[in-house]
């Protein structure tokens, strides 16, 4: 798909795409540079943001699709929001300071890092000639039961890892819920504030979940032939959520109603269901290749309710009641 | 020889000491954890620029499923960081943690048990 | 439009669509630097960069291999509008001096010394 338009590109002369890379790097640079350096704290967050995207398209350039997608899902949209969340939390707390250091520590440091910095480039150039992995998964593709790779190696071949990343995801949230007040345990999500209902933004959270719903179910559904999955359709879905709370459409859920716990459970231990069957016909976790499509549908549809909900939940902290003098 | 891979090579390598360099300068805990994701996502552009350096094959999707993994973690990772930076605040009032040999006084609210 | 990639007058007209949306990338980002407060750079902000990714996107059309492929681009390009109308609006509410706030349809005088510090 993408192969296509490549060769026929190959008509521009060849310096176009390494001009464009190293432009692409050098905006990168700038951008985590300011992201690292800002004067104040909501600048510089803004700024990884913006190196984040600034990444989602460096993995364009790389091949790797379902990493951008992610990347611009999760590493700068739904980070970004947490710090924002997280800066808003700690001047409503009345803390934000920073002290600054001497300028010849700074330089020290500078330089140390530098010196990493060049240490590990120095290992990147001097690699082996690369022995990569694409042959061994291309000839495992068709038992896998799905045609893009890249799932093929989340769900079926690598399976372990994404079952443990599901339950990482459910520890840190008992994690980020464990760290409510006794009074406040079991209460709804986040920080409860009164904050007036704007109308655009109430009008914006009516109109963009249906359309949300339809693409994050849509990036999960076409996740198995072409750039997607369940964690990238599971995002946009806990995207839409946070959208409504946000506008003041929903109340946040409350963290100990019995529904909510059971949609975070859901993914990960349907997929450890899955995993104790493929145990009972052989090895624990494989997937029989009659039945492997269905079965990588089925587990990423529960997967994608398991992420949205504890993504969404992740994002929107601890539950807190509106702080005591 | 200059190929995407290698460029975003070593610019991951540049990022991971931008980030080294933002994680030591600052005492603001929050900024540290903002040094924390741009360390991380240093790493995976490295990774990931390993899994594309030869042309003829294509890209690597093992690499870019573990990235894909990284990514997810980190946020968790994140998550439950400003959650802690949070409460600390919440229990301390400050944004950095105390100096070698001191102590922040934790406002007591245990008068109010 | 199936196969035909190769036809020049398409190429062409990808290229001055999408020269003429840089161009108007670049009018908006110069109005960034050059405005003095935050709502006149938020009309620079919009108004060139909606038009521009309009360019674009019209002069990617014709570089598409099928009508689904525009119809996605489009639906990007709404999308970008709608998003970027949103954010601009809640901006430009909140960058409002203290002294007043909409409300429905009346604009009430609040407290003066109600001051919201916005600087870190």
């Amino acid at each position: 798909m993408k192969s296509e338009s490549v060769t026929q590109a190959k008509k521009q002369p060849d310096m176009i795409e390494p001009l464009f890379d190293l432009i692409l790097s050098a905006l990168i640079l700038a951008t985590a540079l300011a992201a690292v350096t800002g004067r104040q704290v909501f600048r510089s967050v803004i700024f990884f943001i913006v190196y984040g995207v600034l990444i989602a398209m460096a993995w364009l350039r790389l091949g790797a699709l379902d990493v951008a997608l992610v990347e611009a899902a999760i590493g700068a949209g739904l980070t970004g929001v947490l710090l924002l969340g997280a800066l808003g939390r700690l001047k409503h707390l009345g803390q934000i300071s920073a002290t600054s250091l001497s300028i010849w520590f700074r330089v020290a440091m500078a330089f140390s890092a530098a010196g990493v910095s060049l240490g590990i480039s120095w290992a990147f150039i001097t690699l082996p000639e690369p022995v990569g992995l694409q042959a061994a998964v291309n000839t495992q593709l068709t038992i896998a039961g799905v045609e893009n790779p890249v799932t093929a190696v989340l769900l079926n071949f690598r399976a372990w890892d994404t079952l443990l990343e599901s339950v990482v995801l459910l520890v840190a949230l008992i994690g980020v819920w464990s760290l409510a007040q006794n009074e406040d345990w079991g209460m709804r999500a986040g920080l409860t504030t009164h904050s007036p209902s704007d109308e655009v933004l109430t009008s914006f959270a009516q109109i963009l979940p249906p359309v949300g719903l339809l693409v994050g179910v849509y990036l999960v559904w076409a996740g198995s032939s072409q750039p997607g999955g369940a964690f990238q359709g599971g995002t946009v879905l806990a995207a839409m959520a946070l959208l409504i709370v946000m506008a003041g459409l929903m109340a946040p859920p409350r963290v100990g109603s019995t529904a909510v716990r059971l949609i975070v459970v859901l993914g990960p231990a349907v997929f450890l269901a899955v995993a104790l069957t493929g145990a009972l016909s052989g090895q624990f976790l494989t997937l029989p290749p009659a039945m492997a499509k269905a079965l990588i549908l089925g587990i990423e549809l529960f997967l994608m309710l398991s992420i949205a909900a504890t993504l969404m939940l992740l994002v929107l902290g601890p539950p807190e009641s509106k702080a005591k003098q | 020889m200059i190929t995407s891979a290698m460029i975003f090579g070593l610019c991951g390598a540049a990022v991971i000491g931008i980030g080294l360099y933002g994680f030591v300068i600052h005492r603001n805990l929050l900024r540290r954890v903002l040094a924390f994701n741009v360390i991380g996502s240093g790493i995976f552009l490295l990774f990931g620029a390993m899994g594309y350096r030869s042309p003829i094959l294509g890209a690597d999707p093992v690499p870019q499923a573990l990235i894909i993994t990284g990514i997810v973690v980190a946020l968790s990772a994140t998550a439950l960081a400003v959650a802690l930076v949070v409460a600390y605040a919440r229990a301390t009032g400050q944004s950095t943690l105390p100096e070698d040999g001191a102590e922040h006084k934790t406002e007591d609210k245990a008068d109010e048990r | 439009m199936i196969g035909l990639n190769n036809i020049l007058i398409f190429d062409l007209l990808t290229y001055g669509l999408t020269s003429l949306g840089l161009l108007f990338f670049l009018a908006g980002t110069v109005g960034i630097q050059r405005f003095p407060n935050t709502h006149s750079r938020l009309h620079a902000l919009t108004k060139a960069d909606n038009l521009g990714l309009g360019l674009i996107v019209l002069g990617l059309i014709f570089q598409a291999d099928g009508w689904v492929t525009v119809a996605k681009l489009i639906l990007i390009w709404i999308l970008a509008l709608l998003a970027a109308g949103i954010s601009s609006q809640l901006v430009a509410r909140v960058a409002l001096p203290d002294a007043v706030r909409l409300k429905g349809n009346e604009i009430r005088e609040r407290h003066p010394s109600k001051k919201t510090t916005r600087h870190d």
